[in-house]
């Protein structure tokens, strides 16, 4: 097959793709606006797959949004910059922002598969977001539609199909290959799977790792679900309440987990094979944004926030951890912790 | 078959018609289904979407009628009764809990009232008890404290505590049998594991027969005692989960089994073989083993004779000519 599409250079830096300094994001107005991302660092490399996990409401979808910069009032970004190679992309003009979505970085969401228009050819809807973004006539952009479909393992005849007469897996390859039609140095995966079955699921994230072995794009795959990152991302950041609260890369991170909430994540996946032990997931329910806990924001759920432990729990409920280093990739905003490393 | 089992589904089939008059076709959502629920113990059914699981569980709920087969309820058929009084009776003992906790609620009515509803309509206890019995219901399913909880509505708690309500609202009638269809997947991962183990502990001390209706094959292994898997409409292998789930007879289960995404076998080069999904498998079948246009072993007579359940091991069977024949 001839790939119209072009591979990318390989005389890329290896640094710094995407940059979050200080993000904070906020819902509503007044005296108690809720802030769902409250001063988020993360870096993402080029070709690189960083996990995000968490609950639903930890503000994980929002970052993804304000990556994009698609936050819609009442959201609005309070604090902190977005770098996209090393770029503020919170100052660019609405033409500026057309052309790095898309082109910069595209986006598949959970329900990706109702985001196809359900009374246009499939082929026809590639070419739209194609011809928006570049000068291709039509014929080679329903020829382009046609390889980009067999890449994610649909028969290129496809782009004569209407939606509906797509499986929900088959439609979520389709929205993931017009993702990639502009060949985007990041791919945000938000959810991407989660309403599909397990086998189905697996067909798809087996081809994202194949596609980005022959693209190199990077990934922030967003995910409640940390069994899922711990096979296919590289890095993990786990998000609680608006923060992030424990970074490594995934093997580490699964081998030895040091945020209590990523403990307890861990913690709540029974497992398909070996001894089977009584879990007790994390008690409690994460909290309100508009009101979030004093000090560190997981300290009424953790099993280690004890009242006899004085001193500690002094600075458990009033001060806010901030991420430490403790070994190189692996970063932790717990103050237990930060009292054993340094 | 002993007599102690409450529920007992014999042949159950359920043919959905698709398409128009001239080009009608039928979807045999449920198949020749057969088994039985026995109290204290969690069956767990799983399948893919579209395989019939949640099927079986709406025909014993009695919200559809089947096709053909029976559903005995302790000895009796109830699949076809229609008498407000006979429904009515059949639903004290066999209840059922949704995926959506938050569909399955009154937004404008309390905890209180979802609770106390039952108890009231099938006349559970006189009418001065009813306060009391609602915050036990409520302790029971860890809602504390019941008082105030019971003041609450729906859209002050969270997905875990509102599915809490549901389970309080299903064992309010003290129920013999509870069809729990997806209970958990809409719900954030570290709370999962506390429905799942109110489910062990309702089982041990009420002694209630659970259906537990699941796609996740981890959370099966962790709560239920026996296994069904569905594929296209037909039970294709059953037995003790451990059994089941470590020695696998049917292509099919191995299959999900595998695409499970497993962190202690982080490896890009594991990938396994996925055929091509093909759920149209139920759509008027031919005879045939359904599954076999995507299965590695499928040999000549896969597409001439229908498998039947064969027991290859004791209490596990598969329905497959090829690990499962039929002596």
């Amino acid at each position: 097959m001839t790939i119209l599409v072009e591979q990318p250079s390989g005389s890329r830096r290896k640094t710094g793709l995407l940059e979050l300094r200080g993000l904070a994001v906020e819902y509503g107005f007044g005296p108690r606006p809720a802030r769902a991302v409250d001063g988020v660092d993360l870096a993402l490399q080029e070709g690189e797959v960083l996990g995000l996990a968490g609950e639903s409401g930890c503000g994980k979808t929002t970052i993804a949004n304000a990556v994009l910069q698609i936050l819609r009032p009442p959201a609005r970004i309070a604090a902190g910059s977005i770098l996209f190679e090393g770029e503020d992309i919170l100052g660019k003009s609405t033409d500026d922002l057309r052309r790095y979505r898309w082109r910069n970085v595209s986006m598949v969401l959970q329900s990706a598969m109702n985001a196809l228009n359900p009374v246009m050819r499939v082929g026809d809807q590639f070419v739209d977001a194609m011809r928006a973004h570049e000068k291709i006539n039509r014929k080679r952009a329903l020829a382009r539609a046609g390889e980009l479909l067999e890449l994610v393992g649909i028969d290129h005849r496809r782009v004569s199909s209407y939606p509906h007469q797509l499986s929900g897996g088959m439609r979520q390859r389709v929205v993931i290959a017009m993702a990639l039609s502009l060949e985007p140095e990041l791919i945000i995966l938000d959810e991407p799977t989660t309403a599909l079955d397990v086998v189905v699921q697996r067909e798809i994230l087996q081809q994202v790792e194949a596609l980005k072995r022959d693209f190199g794009f990077a990934v922030l795959f967003i995910t409640h679900d940390l069994s899922l990152l711990l096979e296919f991302a590289d890095r993990i950041a786990i998000m609680y309440a608006g923060e992030i609260v424990e970074t490594a890369p995934a093997a580490r991170l699964a081998e030895n987990p040091q945020h209590p909430y990523t403990q307890g994540l861990l913690r709540s996946f029974p497992p398909l094979s070996g001894p089977l032990t009584p879990l007790t997931g994390i008690p409690g329910s994460p909290p309100d944004l508009r009101d979030p806990p004093t000090g560190c924001r997981f300290h009424p759920r953790c099993p280690h926030c004890l009242p006899e432990q004085a001193d500690l729990y002094r600075r458990q409920t009033t001060e806010r951890p901030t991420l430490r280093v403790i070994e190189q990739g692996h970063e932790v905003a717990c103050h237990l912790v930060a009292e054993g490393a340094e | 078959m002993t007599a102690a089992a409450p529920l007992e589904v014999q042949s159950l089939t359920k043919h959905f018609p698709i398409g128009s008059a001239v080009r009608r076709a039928h979807v045999h959502a449920v198949d020749d289904v057969t088994f039985e629920l026995r109290p204290g113990t969690i069956t767990a059914l799983v399948g893919e979407s579209g395989s019939g699981k949640s099927t079986v569980a709406r025909l014993l709920a009695h919200l559809d009628e089947p096709s053909s087969g029976a559903v005995l309820f302790e000895g009796s058929d109830v699949s076809h009764v229609r008498r407000r009084r006979d429904v009515l009776r059949y639903r004290s003992q066999v209840q059922i809990i949704f995926q959506d906790p938050f569909g399955s609620l009154n937004p404008v009515k309390t905890v209180r009232h979802h609770v106390e509803r039952p108890l009231r309509i099938h006349r559970v206890v006189p009418s001065n008890q009813v306060e009391q019995r609602v915050h036990e219901l409520l302790r029971t399913v860890g809602l504390v404290p019941p008082e105030d909880v019971a003041a609450k509505y729906p859209h002050e708690l969270s997905g875990g505590q509102r599915q809490r309500v549901s389970i309080a609202r299903a064992l309010a009638v003290e129920p013999k049998v509870i069809l729990a269809d997806e209970p958990i997947s809409m719900l954030d991962v570290s709370i999962r594991i506390g429905i799942l183990n109110l489910m062990a502990r309702l089982k041990e001390e009420h002694g209630i027969a659970f259906l537990y209706v699941t796609h996740d094959l981890a959370s099966a292994r962790y709560v239920a005692d026996d296994i069904l898997v569905m594929y296209a409409g037909q039970i294709v292998e059953r037995g003790p989960i451990e059994d089941v789930l470590s020695e696998p007879l049917h292509p099919y289960t191995r299959l999900l089994l595998d695409a499970v995404p497993d962190p202690a076998t982080k490896t890009d080069a594991q990938e396994i073989d996925l055929r091509k999904g093909d759920t149209s498998a139920a759509v008027d079948p031919s005879e045939g083993c359904r599954f076999r246009a995507r299965c590695p072993l499928a040999i000549e007579i896969c597409s001439q004779t229908t498998p039947q359940l064969v027991e290859a091991r004791p209490r596990h069977a598969a329905r497959c000519h090829v690990t499962a024949p039929a002596s």
